[in-house]
């Protein structure tokens, strides 16, 4: 039984209300994570360098509070950072040998917004190397395990912050979502996570995978907790020229009225046809279609929508982020950063920029490398590259039917709950398909959330569902998201993260 | 669409690629490789069932003009803090091998 004093078991919000009266300080809320890593990351994996700094940053947020200064409703808050994203005060990889110990000269801009609102970097967590793959096992620092069945993924790319969020070891993470990389992992691990709509958040300092389909979202256990985390990071960034110019609204208000909500009347939620398929695991399409009477009991009007190329979705992202993998990854040159690898004998600047590509890359990234230049060679460009641009018009104009004809779309998050370390690692195409629920809204630059929606019966493991809105309807996402939670929470007696196994 | 067909993955077509991409492949991994992305590609091949001449393409989700910022020096790195993380440098350049072989 978690003991009811334990500060690692307070959502984000509830923290910040004890912090803010002056109940608990950061220094005390930070140790208890701190500890809390110490007693279970060993297990878990979920951080690849736990920060030196954090007391001392907790400190300071304590010490400003004490002098009256007016702190973010999230002051205070510990915090787990991606490796993906550029911290100038810890070593960023990627989950990659090739950038071993590198400390970037700047903060990604997320990271920088984190600390301007006194959040607490509480380390970085692992991913994927270079957020390729569904797993983290194919981190070059070793898989993380999931919490709720220490023998099976915490899904990817960001497992590492869904797996952190879930064991308690943070109250929020920041992830990244290229094509499901925060909402497959929050599925698999019980965890609330959201890709924004996007530009929605800057990318200036995330380690670009595939540029048009990046995003910085956060993670977290609770529908308010990502909402209060997105409107610390969002809005425009001139350091990146493909975010938004626009104001957005406070999707914590959003969050809040979504939990305070008497109905759903009115309220139009589209079920994918192509995305509730008979193939997907009984036990989660059986708790997809209980949220959905239960939406329905609430007074939402339930429509089937059709998208017909979304079969052809999983197809064009692996063709298209491999395409713009290749090319980002290029700047691994062995010059300018990271690891160099001189061939026995020495040899030309080209013969030491391959030695070390060879050496500092795995398996998965020289695969969608390869993939990639492949993809883009001449005489190919067309059929490969370009049909999968004409395939992404097409899922774009398949989302906007259906949201002619619904508010929200819903899917599960994921296909299956999570599978077991290793399963799928030989099989390259099976591990793909693992993301045929996330991808289309990366391709087509709409926001989505996955929240849990129970345990499957046939293996009490977690399951997520997800909601997609038109692009920067991300409030809706918010809203309907922390409507369903309530509702859900309402008929369990409890919070589904509270159910995880202990660790202890 | 469906007249081109491309061309089967070889051993030798990955080994290519391999070196366009500057990584050093072992035979092994060539190997491995060949026939990994044989399955993918036949199964990514797949888009250009739907990708008729009629429909554009779309490089980005979200269609953005041409963004400018004012024409002002802004804040950049130091010189010291670009060669930080380099694995080689004389204080003030990156330091790299040779850029050409003997034969060129």
């Amino acid at each position: 039984m978690a003991d009811l004093n334990d500060l690692t078991r307070l959502s984000a919000s509830e923290l910040a209300t004890k912090l803010s009266s002056g109940e608990v300080s950061s220094v005390e809320a930070t140790q208890a994570h701190l500890d809390r890593i110490a007693a279970v990351d060993d297990k878990v994996h979920a951080f690849l360098h736990v920060s030196v700094d954090a007391l001392a940053n907790a400190k300071r947020i304590d010490e400003r509070r004490a002098a009256g200064e007016s702190l973010g409703e999230l002051a205070g808050v510990p915090v787990a950072v991606k490796d993906v994203l550029c911290t100038i005060d810890m070593p960023t990889t990627a989950g990659s040998k090739i950038l071993e110990g590198w400390v970037p000269p700047y903060d990604a801009t997320p990271v920088a917004k984190l600390r301007a609102a006194g959040l607490i970097p509480l380390g970085k967590t692992n991913m994927d190397e270079f957020a390729m793959g569904s797993s983290t096992e194919h981190s070059a620092y070793g898989p993380t395990h999931n919490p709720w069945d220490l023998d099976r993924i915490p899904g990817g790319s960001g497992g590492g912050s869904a797996a952190a969020v879930s064991a308690f070891e943070a109250p929020l993470a920041l992830g990244s979502d290229t094509g499901g990389s925060i909402r497959q992992p929050a599925s698999v691990t019980g965890s609330v996570g959201v890709k924004p709509t996007y530009g929605g958040v800057s990318r200036y300092g995330a380690i670009a995978l595939a540029s048009s389909l990046d995003q910085v979202g956060p993670v977290s256990r609770t529908v308010l907790d990502s909402a209060l985390l997105h409107d610390v990071i969002g809005g425009w960034d001139p350091r990146d020229s493909t975010s938004l110019n626009e104001q957005w609204p406070s999707f914590a208000a959003a969050a809040r009225a979504g939990a305070a909500a008497e109905s759903l009347k009115g309220v139009r939620v589209g079920v994918i046809k192509q995305l509730d398929s008979p193939g997907f695991q009984a036990g989660v399409s059986q708790r997809f279609h209980e949220a959905l009477q239960l939406l329905t009991d609430f007074g939402a009007e339930i429509v089937e929508v059709d998208a017909p190329h979304f079969e052809y979705a999983v197809e064009a992202y692996y063709l298209i982020l491999p395409a713009e993998a290749s090319s980002n990854l290029a700047k691994f040159d062995s010059v300018r950063f990271g690891l160099r690898v001189t061939p026995e004998g020495g040899g030309t600047v080209e013969d030491v920029m391959a030695a070390t590509r060879e050496a500092g890359f795995g398996d998965e990234v020289k695969r969608r490398i390869i993939l990639g230049t492949y993809a883009l060679s001449a005489g190919y460009y067309d059929a490969y590259y370009g049909s999968a641009q004409k395939v992404r018009t097409l899922i774009q104009r398949d989302f906007a039917a259906a949201f002619e004809k619904a508010d929200v779309l819903v899917s599960p998050s994921a296909p299956t709950t999570a599978f077991k370390l290793g399963e799928k690692l030989e099989d390259p195409m099976a591990m793909y398909l693992n993301d045929v629920t996330t991808i289309p809204a990366n391709l087509a630059g709409i926001p989505g959330m996955g929240l849990p929606m129970g345990l499957a019966p046939e293996d009490g493991l977690p399951t997520g569902f997800q909601i997609m809105a038109p692009a920067r309807g991300d409030a809706r996402l918010y809203e309907v998201g922390a409507t369903l939670e309530r509702l859900l929470e309402q008929q369990w007696g409890h919070t589904l993260p509270s159910q995880v196994p202990s660790l202890g | 669409m469906t007249d081109t067909n491309p061309g089967a993955i070889t051993s030798e077509v990955v080994s290519h690629l391999a070196s366009l991409a500057r990584i050093a492949l072992t035979t092994d991994e060539i190997e491995k490789l060949t026939g990994e992305l044989g399955a993918i590609v036949n199964s990514v091949a797949k888009v250009s069932e739907v990708a008729t001449d009629d429909v554009p393409a779309t490089s980005h989700p979200i269609p953005l003009s041409n963004v400018f910022r004012a024409d002002v020096p802004g804040v950049t790195l130091t010189t010291e803090q670009a060669l930080a993380g380099a694995p080689e440098h004389d204080g003030s350049r990156f330091a790299v091998s040779a850029i050409l072989g003997e034969e060129q």
